[in-house]
């Protein structure tokens, strides 16, 4: 072998490296742009306005920065989305791995893919064409954009999620726990719910965190079907749920869509909102893996 | 003994329509949307463009926005995903910067899409001083967000192929990168392929992240090159929905949808297809 082609295989390897470090390169630029931009923005609005501020008005005068109401909303969401996806998720993975035969399951499975396949957008329109008019006619009171069928739909949109980490979470649980509880006697619901389920909690809690987290960055479906309301709600208060609200990523839209020139206040606001969705996601999703960690050093 | 028995069977029922439950929704919602798409679904649709008059709008400058964009985002993806996962692979085994990037592209998968959108806007149109709403920015910002997805993809088809066709090329006397081109790579390529058109049938969904590049809501023309403004499916749809008029949230928006649902459908087949076809020729 000549040097020539050793120079070759060196240069060759050098490359593929570079694309490695890209993926490195790629989140040092997300948290250098979310902190350099917030740092100018927080020059301006102090942190305290932006952390504690109950009106959030960045293109209407009086300019306001307080971050509050979209940070309710997105909560309502969350609050939503999850008592929606949580219990179906978890019911889901139970039936996947406990009662479904291989065929039913080969079947189901891939469907229930498919929910957290459709593009956010079309879960918008679904959520305001569609399941809005029809709760209309239980509930009068609902506008045109309310907080309660866009928690519907970020709901059905993770169960995916929560259903197939739970099922891997119940999967793991071994044979010998469930015959255990079999030979005391314990009928079949029993042992899943007294005996797997505790079994498999730390991997079910994670699943349920890394939902909750897909459902803060959600974005078009809110946008479209919660409105662009930013609003101090209550979440206790069934009422808030029919009204508009606006969630973090709704107003980064509205902020992205509307004229503001790169140098306004508006525009750099769009950079703490972003590195606050940033820290909040980065937080629960390593929150999961910790806790997903701690199940899977039980069972091996 | 007897309430027993039904309380197990009622548990049982629970569970499965738990599991049903979304995908029953998911499927009424689906044939409202086919329902309503039906009388506008024609020719004039795919090849107008948008317009405030909804019997003249149709979707074909988005469309061609959203094709070409997508056409781009593989061509600047596959070699660099498929690059990185040689990388973690074949040269990475065991370091511990392996470790470092392979644990930072499962955090870089779970960043919301919108916040690629932000980056998109600080690096390419901040930092590099590109147009807002061009498709080169798009396709960039696009290829970033699903670059964790073709990677991890390409990792799983590059390791599915097995030791020994390694070794029995390098006993040949072939170095390390003659092995991972004539061995390794055409072995893996079928697995590669699918989780790329998988990967890029999520991207052609993705309207967050479009805006805050600044692609435009409603365009008139299609782009003619990958410098040219433009606007993709999802914004489109997004615009109708939005729009007041009836006939723009329960007909045209609805045809839209039916549209990209069909295009991403197809990639989808194409992958499957692909995957089967392979499976069968390429046994070890």
């Amino acid at each position: 072998m000549g040097s020539l082609s050793r120079v070759r295989e060196r240069v060759i390897v050098l490359f593929l490296a570079l694309c490695a470090l890209l993926t490195l390169f790629v989140t040092v630029s997300i948290i250098a742009i979310l902190l350099g931009e917030s740092l100018v923005f927080f020059s301006e609005v102090s942190p305290v306005e932006f952390f504690t501020g109950t009106r959030w008005t960045p293109t209407i005068k009086p300019y306001s920065f307080g971050v509050l109401p979209l940070v309710i909303g997105t909560l309502m969401i969350t609050v939503g989305a999850g008592l929606i996806a949580i219990p179906s998720g978890i019911l889901s993975a139970i039936y996947l791995s406990e009662y479904a035969s291989e065929r039913t399951r080969n079947i189901l499975k891939p469907m229930l893919e498919i929910l957290a396949g459709i593009p956010t957008v079309v879960y918008g329109f679904f959520a305001f064409a569609y399941i809005t008019p029809y709760l209309k006619k239980i509930f009068p009171d609902l506008q045109a954009y309310n907080a309660l069928s866009a928690s519907i739909v970020v709901g059905i949109m993770i169960i995916p999620i929560v259903a197939s980490i739970s099922e891997d979470a119940i999967r793991a649980v071994p044979r010998s726990l469930r015959e255990a509880g079999y030979a005391l006697g314990a009928r079949k619901p029993r042992v899943i719910l007294s005996i797997v389920i505790p079994s498999a909690l730390s991997g079910i809690v994670a699943s349920f965190i890394l939902g909750i987290s897909r459902a803060i960055g959600e974005t078009m479906a809110v946008t479209i079907a919660a409105g662009r309301t930013p609003r101090l709600a209550n979440l206790l208060n069934p009422e808030d749920w029919m009204k508009s609200i606006e969630t973090m990523t709704a107003a980064m839209v509205e902020i992205g869509m509307s004229d503001v020139s790169g140098h306004s206040i508006a525009y750099k606001s769009l950079f703490a909102i972003g590195l606050t969705l940033f820290a909040m996601t980065l937080t629960l999703n390593t929150v999961s893996y910790f806790v997903k960690m701690r199940f899977r050093e039980v069972y091996q | 003994m007897k309430s027993d028995n039904l309380s197990d069977w009622f548990f049982m029922i629970l569970t499965f329509l738990a599991t049903v439950f979304g995908i029953i929704l998911l499927s009424a919602l689906l044939v409202l949307t086919f329902y309503e798409a039906v009388g506008w679904l024609d020719i004039q649709f795919l090849t107008s463009s948008p317009s405030r008059f909804p019997e003249k709008a149709g979707i074909y400058p988005p469309l061609l926005g959203s094709i070409m964009m997508i056409a781009f985002v593989g061509i600047f993806s596959v070699p660099v995903g498929v690059g990185a996962a040689i990388f973690l692979e074949e040269y990475g085994g065991g370091k511990k910067i392996t470790k470092i990037i392979e644990i930072n592209i499962s955090n870089l998968a779970a960043v919301p899409s919108i916040v690629y959108g932000i980056l998109g806007l600080g690096l390419f149109v901040s930092t590099l001083n590109l147009k807002p709403g061009i498709v080169l920015v798009g396709s960039l910002t696009l290829t970033l967000l699903i670059l964790p997805v073709v990677i991890v993809a390409s990792q799983e088809a590059i390791r599915s192929v097995p030791k020994s066709l390694r070794e029995a090329s390098i006993g040949l006397g072939a170095t390390k990168w003659q092995t991972i081109r004539n061995v390794v790579l055409p072995s893996s390529i079928p697995g590669i392929l699918t989780g790329v058109i998988l990967a890029l049938s999520r991207a052609i969904g993705e309207t967050a992240p479009l805006i805050m590049v600044g692609a435009a809501t409603t365009i008139f023309t299609a782009p003619k090159d990958i410098f040219s403004p433009f606007s993709a499916l999802p914004m489109q749809i997004f615009m109708w929905t939005d729009m007041p008029k009836e006939e723009f949230l329960h007909g045209l928006a609805p045809a839209g949808i039916v549209v990209l649902l069909a295009i991403m459908l197809s990639m989808n087949a194409i992958a499957i297809i692909l995957r089967n076809h392979y499976r069968k020729k390429l046994r070890w």
